[in-house]
C-alpha cells in the first residue's frame, strides 16, 4: 500500500503566542491510498484543528502550525504542507484535497443555485465551461443520489432540506476528483435519519473512487461503518492509534474505554427502564386532540395557509413516569411541549394538568444551557427567579432551598455568587435542573435537555435526571432526537412525525417490536458500534411538507393496538 | 469598577477618560465660582487683551476673562449635554423595548416615528424645536433629548427583539415571572453594554449640538457663558483677537474628541468577544 499522507509529531497552536496557546501537541499519523481514518474526541480535543491543518485552512482561523510535518505524497514528490506557499496550497485544496463542514447552509453561497455553485467547482478544477460544466454538475448530483437532478440545479440552496444541501456539498467536492475528503463531523446537523443516509454515500462514493477519507465525529458509534483506522484524542494528544476493530473491542487507553462505555448502546429495548411501581396512576397531565398551526403567506399574491406544527397529538403522563416523544426536526415534538407550556398557542385541544404540589407543576428545561441562562446574572438570582415569580422573598429559607438543591444537582454551595459564564456546559444544564426543581413541580418537561452536551457529561446527567426521578417523584415529558439516549430514560415512548404521533407505547415494547414503517426507520438509522458489519442501502426519502393549504384538516387517525400498551396509527 | 480599570488599561480610553475627567473637575470648580477672576465681571481698562500671566487666555471686548469664562461654559454646557442625554436615553430606552416587546402593529407605529425624526438633521430639528418654544436652557436640554432619542430606540430595539427570542426569556415565562422583571431583568440588564457605549456617543454630539444652538444664539442666553456663545461673540474679532476664538474652539473640539475616545474604548471592552477574554 502507497502512503498518501504522513503527519509527523504535528503541534498547533492559536492567539498572539501559538507556542503557548497550543491546542494540538504533537501528532502522528499515516493514511494510506484508499483508507478511511477516523479521529474521535469530544469538543476541545484538537480534531478538527489537526484535520484543518492537512490543507491549512487552519491559518484562516488563526491558528499556526509551530511544529512538525505534513506530507503529502503526490506524483512530483512528497510536499510538506507545513512549508507550503499560499499559491502551492491553492493547487492543493480542491484538487488533491477536498473539504465537507459540519453546517451545510453556511457552506454554499444562499444567492446562487445550486447548479452554479457546482458548475464553479467544476471550471476551478477541470476548466469545464458552459455547457460541458452544466453536463458534469447533472452528473455529479445523480452521483451523490440527489432525485431528479436536472431540476434540482436550480435551485437556491435555503429550498433543499439540510441533508441535501450536504450531499450539494459532497457533489462539489468531488467535482475536483480529490485524492483525499476531509469530512468534519459532516452530520453533526443532520437528523439521524438523514445522517444514516448521508453516511452510506460517502461509504459508497469511498467504494467507487478509491478516496481516501478523513472522518472527524465525536460519535464513536459512528467511526463503526466507515472508518479502517481509528485515532482518539483527547486534550491536543492522540490517546490511542490503531486499525477500527482493535480500538473498538480492544481499547487500550482508558480514556477511549470512557468513551466507548459512556456513548449510549441502543439495544432495541433490552436496554429499557424497568423500574414502574405497580399499574399506572390517574395522569397528571392529559393532552387531548392538540393541535398548533403557523400561519404562512398572508402576503397579496400568495395563497393563506399554515403550517401544521402539531396536528391531532393525544397522550397521558402520569406521575412519576418518563414519557419520551421521539421524533426528527420538524416533527413537531418540541412545538408540543412549548405548547403544553404555554409557550405557543394552541390552535386547538386540551391540555389539562392537575395542580399537585405547587401552583406551577409544569417546569421546564431546555435544549442549549448557554441561552436559557441569564449571562448577567449570578446563579443566586437565577435560582430565585421562579420563587420570585410565585410572590416568595428571598431570605434565609429560600437561599437553604437553593444550596439544597445545588447539591442535588451536584454543584457546590459557592456556586451562588458565581455567573453562567463561570461554568460547563453540563455544569450549566445542571443549573437548569435546578432552577426548574425550585418550585418543586410535578413534570418536568425536558426539551433536547441531553442533546447539546458531550457524551460524557450526558451518561451523567441522565443518571442525575433519573435519581431526581426517583427521589422527587418527578414525571418527565423528554423530548429527544437520539434514540439510545431515550431507551436509557423512558418508561413510555411516543414517536412523533410531521406534527403526529405515529406509535406510542412501553419502551421495550416499541423500542423491541416496531410497528410503524417511519419507527423502524428511526431505529434502523440509529449509529452503533454492534452493527459496523451491517451494509445500508442509501435511500432519499424526504419528510412531507406540513405547510397545508387554509381550511385544510387531516383525515382523522385510525390507531390499531399491538399490544397491552402498544398503539400504532395505521398507515395509509 | 470593572469596566472603569479595563478603560484605564485601554490605551485612548485612558486619554478620553483623562480629559472627560479634567473637564469635570473644572467645571464643578466654576460652579463653585473658583475661577482666575469673575467670570462675568467687566474690567474696562483690559480689554481684548491678549494671553497672559494674569488672564490665561485673554480677555474678550468687555474685557471679561475668557479662561473663567471657559471654565462655566464647560460647566453649562455639560449640564445640557448630560440632562439632555439622561432624557433622551430614558425615552430611547423605554421606546424601544416597547417596541421590541409588543413588536407587530405598535412595534410599526413607534418606529416608524422615531424614522420620522431621525429624517431631519439633528440641528435642523433642535432648531424647529426652538423655533416653536423660545430659546433657554430648558429648551435646549428638551430639543436635543428629543432629536436623540430616536437613535436610543434604535439602538435598544435591535438587540431587545432578538433577546426577547432567548431562552432564558422562555424559561421566565415558565416561571410565570411578571413583564416587568422579564423586561427590566432579563431584558435592559443585558442591553447596559451596548446603552453605555451609545450614551458616551451621544454625549459628544449633544456637546456640539449644544455649542451651535448657542452659536446661533437659540441655546444659552447671555450674559452666562457658553461655550456656542464665546464663539459666537468671537466672530467678528477674529483677526483682532484670534484667542477668543481659539480657546473655545479648542475646548469643544477636545471635550468631543474625549468623549469618543472613551466610547471606542468602551465599545472595545464591552464587546462580547473581548469580553470572555478578560473573564
Amino acid at each position: 500500500m502507497s502512503p498518501l499522507l504522513t503527519v509527523e509529531n504535528l503541534r498547533v497552536g492559536f492567539g498572539a503566542d501559538p507556542r503557548a496557546n497550543e491546542v494540538v501537541k504533537g501528532v502522528s499519523f499515516a493514511l494510506e491510498v484508499g483508507k478511511t481514518l477516523a479521529i474521535v474526541g469530544e469538543s476541545g480535543s484538537g480534531k478538527s484543528v489537526t484535520a484543518l491543518s492537512v490543507n491549512r485552512l487552519v491559518d484562516f482561523g488563526g491558528g499556526r502550525i509551530t511544529g512538525g510535518r505534513i506530507l503529502l505524497h503526490r506524483a512530483a514528490g512528497p510536499l510538506d504542507v507545513t512549508a507550503a506557499g499560499d499559491a502551492e496550497m491553492e493547487t492543493v485544496r480542491g484538487r488533491d484535497i477536498g473539504m465537507i463542514f459540519q453546517e451545510p447552509m453556511t457552506s454554499l453561497n444562499p444567492v446562487h443555485t445550486v447548479g452554479e455553485q457546482i458548475e464553479e467547482a467544476f471550471g476551478i478544477s477541470r476548466g469545464l465551461r458552459g455547457a460541458e460544466a452544466a453536463r458534469a454538475a447533472k452528473e455529479a448530483l445523480e452521483r451523490v443520489r440527489i432525485p431528479d437532478a436536472a431540476a434540482r440545479l436550480k435551485y437556491y440552496p435555503h429550498q433543499l432540506s439540510g441533508g441535501m444541501r450536504q450531499r450539494v456539498m459532497i457533489a462539489m467536492v468531488i467535482a475536483g476528483n480529490p485524492r483525499l475528503l476531509i469530512a468534519d463531523e459532516p452530520t453533526t446537523a443532520l437528523d439521524v435519519t438523514v445522517q444514516a443516509q448521508i453516511m452510506a454515500l460517502l461509504a459508497e462514493l469511498r467504494r467507487e473512487t478509491a478516496m481516501s477519507m478523513i472522518f472527524i465525529t465525536h460519535d464513536i458509534g459512528l467511526v463503526a461503518g466507515i472508518a479502517d483506522e481509528v485515532m482518539v484524542m483527547q486534550n491536543g494528544v492522540a490517546v490511542e492509534q490503531g486499525e477500527l476493530s482493535a480500538v473498538l473491542d480492544h481499547p487500550q487507553h482508558e480514556y477511549t474505554q470512557h468513551l466507548l462505555q459512556a456513548v449510549p448502546h441502543f439495544e432495541n429495548g433490552a436496554a429499557a427502564r424497568r423500574d414502574d411501581d405497580g399499574p399506572r396512576k390517574a395522569p397528571i397531565v392529559s393532552v387531548d386532540n392538540l393541535v398548533v398551526r403557523f400561519p404562512v403567506g398572508s402576503g397579496l399574491f400568495r395563497k393563506p395557509g399554515a403550517v401544521h406544527a402539531v396536528d391531532g397529538v393525544d397522550f397521558d403522563l402520569a406521575p412519576g413516569e418518563t414519557l419520551a416523544i421521539v421524533g426528527e426536526s420538524g416533527s413537531g415534538k418540541s412545538t408540543t411541549a412549548r405548547a403544553i407550556l404555554g409557550l405557543v398557542k394552541a390552535a386547538r385541544g386540551r391540555i389539562e394538568a392537575k395542580s399537585g404540589r405547587s401552583r406551577r407543576p409544569l417546569q421546564m428545561v431546555f435544549q442549549d444551557p448557554f441561552a436559557s441562562l441569564n449571562p448577567r446574572l449570578d446563579v443566586e438570582a437565577l435560582l430565585a427567579e421562579p420563587a420570585i415569580a410565585n410572590g416568595q422573598r428571598v431570605d434565609a429559607a429560600l437561599r437553604e432551598r437553593m444550596r439544597f438543591l445545588l447539591g442535588k444537582v451536584g454543584l457546590g454551595d459557592d456556586a451562588l455568587t458565581r455567573y453562567p459564564h463561570q461554568f460547563s456546559g453540563g455544569q450549566r444544564q445542571r443549573l437548569c435542573i435546578a432552577r426548574a426543581l425550585m418550585l418543586n413541580p410535578d413534570v418536568v418537561v425536558l426539551d433536547e435537555a441531553v442533546s447539546a452536551l458531550d457524551v460524557s457529561v450526558q451518561a451523567r446527567v441522565l443518571d442525575l435526571l433519573i435519581d431526581l426521578q426517583h427521589e422527587f417523584g418527578l414525571a418527565y415529558l423528554f423530548i429527544s432526537h437520539d434514540m439510545a439516549v431515550v431507551e436509557r430514560i423512558a418508561h413510555r415512548i411516543a414517536v412523533m412525525y410531521a406534527g403526529q404521533i405515529v406509535e406510542i407505547g412501553d419502551a421495550a415494547a416499541v423500542l423491541a417490536t416496531p410497528q410503524h414503517s417511519y419507527t423502524r426507520r428511526l431505529i434502523a438509522a440509529v449509529p452503533a458500534i454492534e452493527r459496523r458489519k451491517q451494509q445500508f442501502a442509501v435511500d432519499a426519502t424526504q419528510v412531507p411538507s406540513l405547510v397545508r393549504p387554509a381550511g385544510f384538516e387531516p383525515p382523522p387517525a385510525r390507531w390499531r393496538e399491538a399490544g397491552a400498551d402498544h398503539r400504532v396509527r395505521v398507515e395509509d | 469598577m470593572r469596566i472603569l480599570v479595563a478603560l484605564i488599561r485601554h490605551p485612548s480610553g485612558r486619554i478620553g477618560a483623562l480629559i472627560i475627567a479634567l473637564y469635570l473637575v473644572v467645571a464643578v470648580l466654576g460652579a463653585f465660582g473658583i475661577t482666575p477672576h469673575n467670570a462675568l465681571k467687566q474690567f474696562p481698562i483690559d480689554r481684548l487683551k491678549p494671553p497672559s500671566g494674569t488672564y490665561w487666555f485673554g480677555t474678550d471686548l468687555l474685557g471679561r476673562d475668557t479662561a473663567s469664562r471657559l471654565m462655566l461654559g464647560i460647566g453649562q454646557s455639560f449640564v445640557i449635554a448630560f440632562a439632555s442625554v439622561a432624557l433622551a436615553t430614558l425615552a430611547g430606552t423605554i421606546i424601544g423595548l416597547l417596541a421590541a416587546w409588543w413588536s407587530g402593529v405598535w412595534d410599526g407605529v413607534l418606529m416608524r416615528l422615531m424614522d420620522v425624526f431621525l429624517a431631519f438633521p439633528a440641528i435642523l430639528l433642535a432648531l424647529l424645536i426652538i423655533a416653536i418654544v423660545g430659546p433657554g436652557t430648558f429648551t435646549s436640554v428638551a430639543a436635543i433629548a428629543i432629536v436623540y432619542t430616536p437613535i436610543f430606540a434604535r439602538v435598544v430595539r435591535g438587540p431587545a427583539l432578538s433577546l426577547k427570542q432567548r431562552d432564558f426569556v422562555d424559561a421566565a415565562r415558565t416561571f410565570g415571572s411578571s413583564q416587568w422583571f422579564v423586561l427590566t431583568r432579563h431584558l435592559l440588564l443585558n442591553l447596559v453594554a451596548p446603552l453605555t457605549v451609545q450614551i458616551t456617543l451621544a454625549l459628544a454630539w449633544a456637546l456640539l449640538t449644544e455649542a451651535g444652538l448657542s452659536f446661533l444664539g437659540l441655546g444659552t442666553q447671555p450674559p452666562a457663558p457658553s461655550l456656542g456663545v464665546m464663539l459666537a461673540d468671537s466672530k467678528n474679532l477674529m483677526q483682532h483677537a484670534p484667542w477668543l476664538m481659539l480657546f473655545p474652539g479648542l475646548t469643544i473640539m477636545l471635550g468631543i474628541l474625549g468623549f469618543n475616545l472613551t466610547g471606542d474604548a468602551l465599545r472595545d471592552i464591552l464587546d462580547p468577544r473581548t469580553q470572555r477574554r478578560s473573564a
